[in-house]
């Protein structure tokens, strides 16, 4: 499950548990995550692994592979100079994860985002709502079957 | 037709007496100078006294990302430019540094020195700007002036090499546009030797005079506990005494050979902010005086067939730079398969490109965390309980660029 090359990862302990995958490639480190503990993960690894800042939280659309989305949170630890990739999986019918929210403030616009792009939705979320686009915008752009230009009919 | 109305008296409203609890929604923006974009902020007031805001923002989204994923890896190098209009190189240099990664290309020295040379005359163009306008916010007229004579300089100096002024997009994947032109380095001592005096002619200005004391000086607190939970970054959070820089925690594009300091106060307020990136100024030219002294002889762009055009020359002569150049041209490069999330220090703060290659010739997904996006969520919590002419400093110190936001 977890390569040899991360094996002294100071992180891997916090995360072993609810690891599917692990990844060591071009000197970035990716944890795949289960969706359902992705909450968990990154409240062990802000308090205990030091991961104090969300530097960005993404999502991928790998149409029509099924799980279909990734959700992507990179995190920073200042105090020991590194950075981390969790990666969650998520399928496509009724795409929905917990809300990181409580773990990081930031995460409030960087999922408000996502959901508004991706139609991803985030449980526990304060205040989810289309933040980019106007909120009676129809469909999801970012999303892979989402036309890049065409007049609507 | 014939139509009736009646007058009725309107209902006029007892005047207040007392200073109590009545409270006023009040629209700030879009189109608010103070927002440098179009930002609007919902205020909820208590005389002048501001108990909740709200920003609201995507006025300026143009669904850059999306773009992104039709055009090919080298095409989309222009698309950079456009999200944060006052750092084009900036953007430039982090969506190449990270296709670069997932290439796997070195890229010579002297490209290398030269992007460094760019990037910090970015920081100085967009840090102008800054100052300009936050001081016309505050009511210092003349600085904004003073600030665009100089930022006219460093145009000048972007227009000689790439025939453009601000979109230039001459750093691209695997080095340079083009070779820099004669006289151009020549062109950028002139300017960067008389530079730090012009710095003193701002801080004569600012620094000691009374009024930017008092409109600065512990206005625009935020803790650093929640400029961290918050992801601000940059010159906000160097000015909390919190000293990270990309630039020297993870060097990128041989910042690492370059002698300079991160300034960084602990006041946290707006002044602080201002005394930051006015040290931050002598810094950078400081790097570009480094490096126009010690720029490296060589090549402007990697060595790697298949990727770079071949030149022109060759081109014409050659049967195998024929083929890369016609492949290169109609169908573009290929990436392998990866994913890279680069981080660089953008004038504003840290800027972040995260790039999925699907092993095609167009990125699968491009994602860019800019600064001000994490900036920018820190005012509900900067805003709440300070006066409404505080917050127009606040929101200034914050140095936001609204493309950057939007994207």
């Amino acid at each position: 499950m977890i390569p040899e090359t991360l094996k002294d990862h100071p992180a891997v302990r916090l995360v072993e548990d609810s690891t599917l995958s692990a990844k060591f490639d071009r000197g970035e480190v990716t944890f795949e995550i289960a969706a359902d503990a992705i909450v968990d993960v990154c409240r062990r690894l802000k308090h205990e692994g030091g991961y104090i800042r969300l530097s960005d939280l993404t999502a991928v659309d790998r149409y029509p592979e099924e799980p279909r989305f990734e959700v992507i949170y990179h995190l920073h630890s200042l105090e020991h100079n590194q950075r981390l990739r969790l990666r969650s999986r998520i399928s496509g019918a009724k795409p929905a994860i917990a809300s990181v929210t409580e773990v990081w403030r930031s995460a409030n616009w960087y999922e408000r985002e996502v959901f508004d792009l991706f139609g991803i939705v985030f449980h526990n979320h304060p205040e989810l709502e289309r933040i980019m686009l106007p909120a009676d915008w129809e469909g999801h752009p970012l999303r892979k079957d989402y036309p890049v230009s065409g007049t609507r009919v | 037709m014939a139509s009736s109305f009646t007058l009725t008296e309107p209902e006029i409203a007892e005047p207040q007496t007392s200073t109590s609890t009545r409270r006023m929604t009040l629209n700030m923006g879009p189109q608010h100078p103070s927002t440098h974009g179009v930002l609007r902020l919902e205020l909820e007031l208590e005389g002048e006294v501001i108990r909740s805001a709200k920003p609201d923002i995507g006025y300026l989204h143009t669904g850059i990302e999306k773009e992104f994923e039709v055009k090919t890896y080298q095409q989309a190098v222009t698309l950079t430019d456009r999200i944060d209009y006052l750092a084009p190189l900036s953007n430039n240099l982090c969506y190449s540094l990270a296709v670069e990664k997932l290439l796997g290309l070195e890229i010579p020295p002297m490209a290398q020195w030269t992007r460094v040379m760019l990037v910090e005359l970015t920081r100085l163009n967009s840090h102008l700007v800054w100052l300009g306008t936050h001081a016309l916010d505050i009511g210092a007229m003349s600085m904004f002036l003073y600030c665009m004579r100089e930022r006219e300089d460093i145009l000048r100096i972007f227009e000689m090499y790439s025939g453009q002024r601000m979109m230039t997009s001459y750093i691209r994947i695997g080095g340079l546009a083009l070779a820099p032109p004669r006289g151009w380095h020549h062109r950028i001592k002139s300017f960067i030797d008389g530079f730090p005096s012009k710095v003193d002619e701002y801080e004569d200005l600012l620094t000691n005079n009374r009024i930017w004391i008092g409109r600065t000086k512990g206005v625009g607190f935020i803790s650093v506990e929640d400029m961290l939970d918050l992801g601000v970054t940059g010159p906000m959070l160097r000015a909390a005494g919190v000293n990270w820089d990309a630039r020297k925690q993870a060097p990128y594009s041989s910042y690492e050979k370059f002698d300079f300091t991160v300034p960084t106060r602990t006041e946290n307020d707006v002044y602080a902010r201002y005394l930051v990136r006015i040290e931050e100024m002598r810094q950078s030219a400081k790097i570009v005086k480094q490096a126009l002294e010690g720029m490296p002889e060589g090549a402007f762009q990697a060595d790697a067939p298949g990727v770079m055009l071949p030149e022109r020359e060759k081109m014409k002569t050659q049967m195998e730079s024929l083929i890369y150049h016609f492949k290169i041209v109609t169908e573009g490069f290929r990436v392998p398969e990866g994913e890279v999330y680069q981080v660089i220090e953008s004038p504003r703060g840290e800027l972040g490109y995260y790039v999925v290659s699907d092993g095609t010739a167009k990125p699968y997904r491009v994602h860019i965390h800019g600064p001000s996006f994490g900036n920018l969520q820190s005012i509900p919590t900067l805003a709440k309980g300070s006066m409404i002419s505080d917050v127009i400093a606040s929101m200034g110190s914050m140095d936001f660029v609204l493309g950057d936001t939007d994207r």
